[in-house]
Order: structure tokens, then C-alpha cells, then sequence
């Protein structure tokens, strides 16, 4: 288990002043100036070095893509843009950063944002996140106000700007050109790449977009040195993650661990086990909804990290662990994923707009016992007739939890169709 | 419930407020704010954006009104239709469903006596379904206006209907004793805050 001093986020349950004097108290603004006289090519190897992996779901590496920007600006600004339209079914983790630990992410944007060249970073904040974003705002009143932030950021003579800009309630926005269109106030549908957003961004301009979780991480691993987080996990998959753990389980919780914690030991220790006991567990879906789902005797031994649930057809996504006993219909969760995804696709692709619908609706029809072992057949065909085919990746999303449900529950759609018992809806 | 108004303007404090919202853009780029001078209109309109609000923030950022109806059609937060006072959304995804959403749905049904997408008579609530709202460890939960309601059962969803109906502000965040999303009933990491924890929750019961 991490050891509490190896943990970054030390207010995540905001028991402690998230502000200003609380997080001063656990020192973040401590000597900032020092981290970033570390110059742009330290902090970006540095960053490179301690194996961070984007905490948004792809898992791309964080130094890497602050590398790709131009090394000298040019005519057109640099920008950060930081992804906070958290809305991946079961993600709740930079909400808590954003109300309780708010000065580490304003810290990390201006860090970053020194190594990349940029001079402010909008952060897009899911609208329905009121009370979140004003808890940011007034963190980035107080970093202004003491001069954290601003003219003469932490006086390094670096001017630095933090905006807030809320979205409005649209899933597709959390993908970083749909997010960077909303961010130009069009409706939010994926640009086609390339160009890449580190050529032609925000505005036409060179832009990274990063998770909050990302940038909140950078100020502590330049301040105990990248080793220390490449020390933490295993190798490609290093660090500490927030996991949200939700469902059927004693105590869902929120909780930061070392990345390559067994999923198991995860559950028990944290979220006080699976309801009924570990033998009642039926299934995970352990990154968010967009990853296929684990089966029990998965469960029993597969590592919490990227590789680790690669390995077993399955992501570490977002590390949102959404959790099913054996009373979950898992057919009719599914179906309730196929939905969400139905109603967020953002209608510019055909295979995913009609695709999401056709998938929806299929799943309904087995859902009810409706339909023959061959409409699944049918049903694995366009999943795959979707995936890989959308500009971005929703249309994959909406595709593998269902490719995830009919590799390991074939026998029960099946049996559903010849008229099978359906299991007591969830309570 | 307002009625549609036949023409728009913000007034002067939400003028100001709009154009501190520009400012955060870079020249040129005033588009840019579309989404936040929405918000403001609606919010100036009681919930929704009638049409002349839609045009007046058109003009107001020079954008031809179509681009700006995109936009209010797109995204989901912007109400075509006036709503009630309190506008309930409970979440009906994934970790909500599996940890009751049903019930939650059933007995706001029960209690509003309407049914989801409608508002009471009274024009006191507005019902809608949500999609993940982002408190999944707080799970069963809904939205009512700019507040999160968490770790629901049927009777701590009534008695929060009831206190709105009665003008009263319920507790907002866990109906449990929980401060935020940390595990029931004891800390497993950050064990140093485990006293913290039981006083904040205790404070929190008694308000």
C-alpha cells in the first residue's frame, strides 16, 4: 500500500483548508521560483523521466507531449489547455482535485506552461461543476492576489494567466479538438488529425491539452525529483493514481495508490470489499465506461495499470473501478452504457452516429430475450464496423464495452434469447 | 415559469459580468465567450434562453445568430423550454443505477406526482434524466440547480424535495456521514486526518 508521505494529493477529501493557507501548509508555492529556474529543458526531461503517463485515459507520455511543441514561438502564442470536463461514467477524481487541492493544479499550469513557452492556460471545466469551478476560481484569485500567478508569476519575470472557461454539458468535449472547438465557442465535434493540436490548436495556435490529474502531479515530482516517481508502480507504469471506486462495493471511495495496486487489494483495502464478499463479485469495468469489463477470476490477480489491463483486452482508462455483483443484470448495464453513448455522440461521423443508435437498440432487444444467437453475431460485426472508423475515438468507445460484454458473457445473451430468467434488476 | 419575453438585454450587472468574460479571450477571438453569455442569459431568464436572448447574445458578440443557435442546440445545459424553480436531474448511469438510480427516479416521480421531462403544475420542479454528473463514488445522486446531492435513498430524496418545496436549503453533498467521497465511516490513507474527519462529519450533521 503507498505510504501516506508518498502521496500528492493530501487534501483530497478536503477535510483541510483547501485554500491558499492549507495548501501553502502542505507545501505547494514552496519555492516555485527554484522549479522553474530548473529551465524549460530540465523541467520537460524531468517530467519525461519520472514516467508520468497521461491521467485522462489514453495514457500518452506527459513529457513527450510538451516536447512536440514548437521549440521557439513564433508569430502564433503557445497554450495550455487543461481537460477538466470530467465525464466518463464512474470518473470522479479531478472534481475532488479541483474543490480540495485547487493551488496544486494552478502550480502545474504554470510550470508547464513556463516549459512549453505559453503564457496562459485555459482550464474547461464541465458546466455541472458549479461549486467546483468556484472553489478554482477563488484559488486563482488568491495565486493572483500574492502574486503567485500573473504579471510576474512567482517573480521569475514569466507572465502568466489562468482562465476558467465551464463547458455546457457535452461528454464529446472531454476529447481535446472537440474540447478545443468548444473552447473557440463552436459546437464541440473532433477535428481530424493532423494537424495535431501542437501545430494548430486553440485559435491556429500550438496548443497541449492535459488532464487536471497530469498537471496537478508535475509540481511534487520536480520538487522529490523524477526518481521518486519512476520508483513508484512499475516500469512504463509509474507513479501514484486516483482511483474512483464506485458500485457494488461496502464503501465506494476516491483514493490515491500506487499505480500496479492489484485490483483486489484496491477494492479491500479501500472500498471495504465487494458487497456480499469477493465470491459474489461478478464483473469490473475498471477504467470508465469506455473500457470492455473484467470477469471475476480477472479480478483475482490483474495489476491496476495501463500494461497490466492491456494485457487483458481492457484499459486502466481514467482508473474509474465501477464494480457488479452477481445480482447486476450485466446485459441491461451495458445497454444503459450503449445509451449514454448513443445520446453523446456528436452526430459528425456516420458509423458512430447511426452506429450508437443501431448498438443501443440491439442491446435492448437481447436485453428483453428478444433476439437469436445470430443478431449477437450481428451485433460483434458492427461493433467492429464502427470501431476505427470515427474521427475519434467515442464510436470505439461505445463499441468495446459491448465487444467487452458478448467475450465473456456470450452463454447468458444467448440464454436470454431462448427465454433464460432474467436476473433481478440492480436494487 | 416565465413566459417568452419579446426582447432581451442583459442588465447592467450582467453586462459587466459578460464583458469581464470577454476579456479572458485573446483580441478577435470574443466568439470565444458565446458559451459563457449564454449562461448569463439564461440565468437572467430564469432557466432557459428564449429566442430574442439567443439573438441579443449574437449581436452582442457580433456572430451571426445561426452559429449561436448551434451552439444553445448542442450542448445540454442550455434549455430551449422555460423550467420549473428547482431543476431536478437525477443521474441514471452506470454507478447510479447499479446503487439504486431507479428509486431515486421512482420516488421523485411519486413525490412531484410527474412524470421525467415534465414540471409540476406549480411550476415548482422541473424532472429530467441526467447522464453521468461526476460523483460516481457518491453514488446514488442528482442535480438541483447549481447544487450536487449525493449517496441518496428514497426518503433523503423526498425530504430534499420537501425542504426546496418549503423554501428551505437542504444539505448539499452526502445525505451519509461523509464529508466529500472518502470511504464510510473511517479513513484507509490518510489515517492522520481520521480525527479531522469525524469532527468535520459531525459538523456537517448538524447543520
Amino acid at each position: 500500500m503507498l505510504k501516506d508521505s508518498d502521496r500528492v494529493f493530501t487534501n483530497i477529501y478536503g477535510l483541510e483548508d483547501p485554500f491558499l493557507g492549507g495548501a501553502r501548509k502542505r507545501g505547494d508555492w514552496d519555492n516555485t521560483k527554484k522549479l522553474i529556474e530548473l529551465g524549460r529543458e530540465t523541467i520537460i526531461e524531468q517530467v519525461k523521466g519520472s514516467g508520468l503517463r497521461g491521467r485522462g485515459g489514453a495514457g500518452f507520455s506527459t513529457g513527450m507531449k510538451w516536447s512536440f511543441m514548437p521549440k521557439e514561438v513564433g508569430e502564433r502564442p503557445h497554450y495550455l489547455v487543461i481537460n477538466a470536463d470530467e465525464g466518463e461514467p464512474g470518473t470522479c477524481k479531478d472534481r475532488e482535485i479541483m474543490r480540495n487541492d485547487p493551488h496544486k493544479l494552478i502550480e502545474g499550469a504554470l510550470i508547464a506552461c513556463f516549459a512549453m513557452q505559453a503564457h496562459a492556460a485555459y482550464c474547461y471545466v464541465r458546466g455541472e461543476f458549479y461549486r467546483e469551478t468556484e472553489a478554482l476560481q477563488r484559488a486563482v484569485d488568491e495565486a493572483y492576489e500574492n502574486g503567485l500567478i500573473g504579471d510576474n508569476a512567482c517573480g521569475t519575470g514569466w507572465k502568466f494567466d489562468f482562465y476558467i472557461h465551464r463547458g455546457m454539458g457535452a461528454y464529446i468535449c472531454g476529447e481535446e479538438s472537440a474540447l478545443i472547438e468548444s473552447l473557440e465557442g463552436k459546437k464541440g465535434q473532433p477535428r481530424l488529425k493532423p494537424p495535431f493540436p501542437a501545430n494548430v490548436g486553440v485559435w491556429g495556435c500550438p496548443t497541449t491539452v492535459n488532464n487536471v490529474e497530469s498537471i496537478a502531479v508535475v509540481p511534487e515530482i520536480l520538487r522529490r525529483g523524477p526518481e521518486w516517481f519512476a520508483g513508484l508502480g512499475r516500469e512504463n507504469n509509474t507513479g501514484t493514481k486516483l482511483f474512483n471506486i464506485s458500485g457494488h462495493v461496502n464503501k465506494p471511495c476516491t483514493v490515491e495508490e500506487e499505480m500496479g495496486i492489484p485490483l483486489k487489494e484496491l477494492i479491500e483495502k479501500h472500498a471495504g470489499g465487494v458487497r456480499g464478499g469477493w465470491d459474489n463479485l461478478l464483473a469490473v469495468i475498471p477504467g470508465g465506461a469506455s473500457v470492455p469489463l473484467l470477469t471475476q477470476d480477472t479480478c483475482s490477480t490483474v495489476l491496476m495499470d495501463f500494461d497490466s489491463l492491456k494485457e487483458q483486452k481492457s484499459g486502466l482508462g481514467t482508473a474509474a473501478v465501477m464494480v457488479m455483483d452477481k445480482s447486476t443484470d450485466v446485459i441491461r448495464a451495458i445497454t444503459r452504457l450503449s445509451r449514454f453513448y448513443m445520446h453523446e455522440s456528436c452526430g459528425q461521423c456516420t458509423p458512430c452516429r447511426e452506429g450508437s443508435g443501431w448498438m443501443w437498440r440491439m442491446m435492448e432487444r437481447i436485453c428483453a430475450g428478444d433476439a437469436t444467437p445470430a443478431e449477437i453475431d450481428l451485433l460483434a460485426e458492427v461493433t467492429k464496423q464502427v470501431e476505427g472508423h470515427t474521427i475519434c475515438a467515442l464510436g470505439d468507445a461505445a463499441a468495446w464495452p459491448i465487444q467487452g460484454l458478448i467475450r465473456h458473457f456470450r452463454p447468458l445473451m444467448e440464454e436470454r434469447g431462448a427465454g433464460g430468467q432474467q436476473p433481478a434488476a440492480a436494487e | 415559469m416565465s413566459d417568452a419575453p419579446e426582447t432581451f438585454a442583459f442588465t447592467s450587472e450582467n453586462k459587466a459580468k459578460a464583458d469581464a468574460v470577454i476579456a479572458k479571450y485573446p483580441e478577435g477571438r470574443q466568439r470565444s465567450a458565446v458559451m459563457p453569455l449564454l449562461d448569463i442569459a439564461q440565468r437572467q431568464s430564469g432557466g432557459w434562453l428564449p429566442m430574442p436572448a439567443i439573438e441579443y447574445v449574437a449581436d452582442y458578440l457580433d456572430m451571426p445568430a445561426i452559429r449561436v443557435l448551434e451552439v444553445a442546440t448542442f450542448y445540454t445545459m442550455y434549455n430551449l423550454k422555460p423550467i420549473g424553480k428547482h431543476f431536478v436531474q437525477v443521474c441514471t448511469n452506470l454507478p447510479c443505477w447499479l446503487n439504486g438510480s431507479d428509486n431515486i427516479m421512482h420516488a421523485c416521480h411519486s413525490h412531484l406526482g410527474i412524470k421525467t421531462g415534465e414540471t409540476t403544475e406549480d411550476g415548482e420542479f422541473t424532472l429530467v434524466e441526467a447522464e453521468c454528473l461526476g460523483a460516481c463514488v457518491n453514488a446514488p445522486m442528482m442535480q438541483i440547480n447549481d447544487d450536487y446531492y449525493e449517496d441518496l435513498d428514497s426518503d433523503a430524496t423526498k425530504q430534499i424535495l420537501d425542504d426546496l418545496r418549503a423554501g428551505k436549503q437542504p444539505k448539499t453533498g452526502s445525505q451519509l456521514e461523509r464529508y466529500t467521497c472518502e470511504p464510510l465511516g473511517g479513513l484507509t490513507s490518510l489515517t492522520h486526518q481520521e480525527e479531522l474527519r469525524a469532527q468535520k462529519v459531525s459538523e456537517k450533521g448538524d447543520n
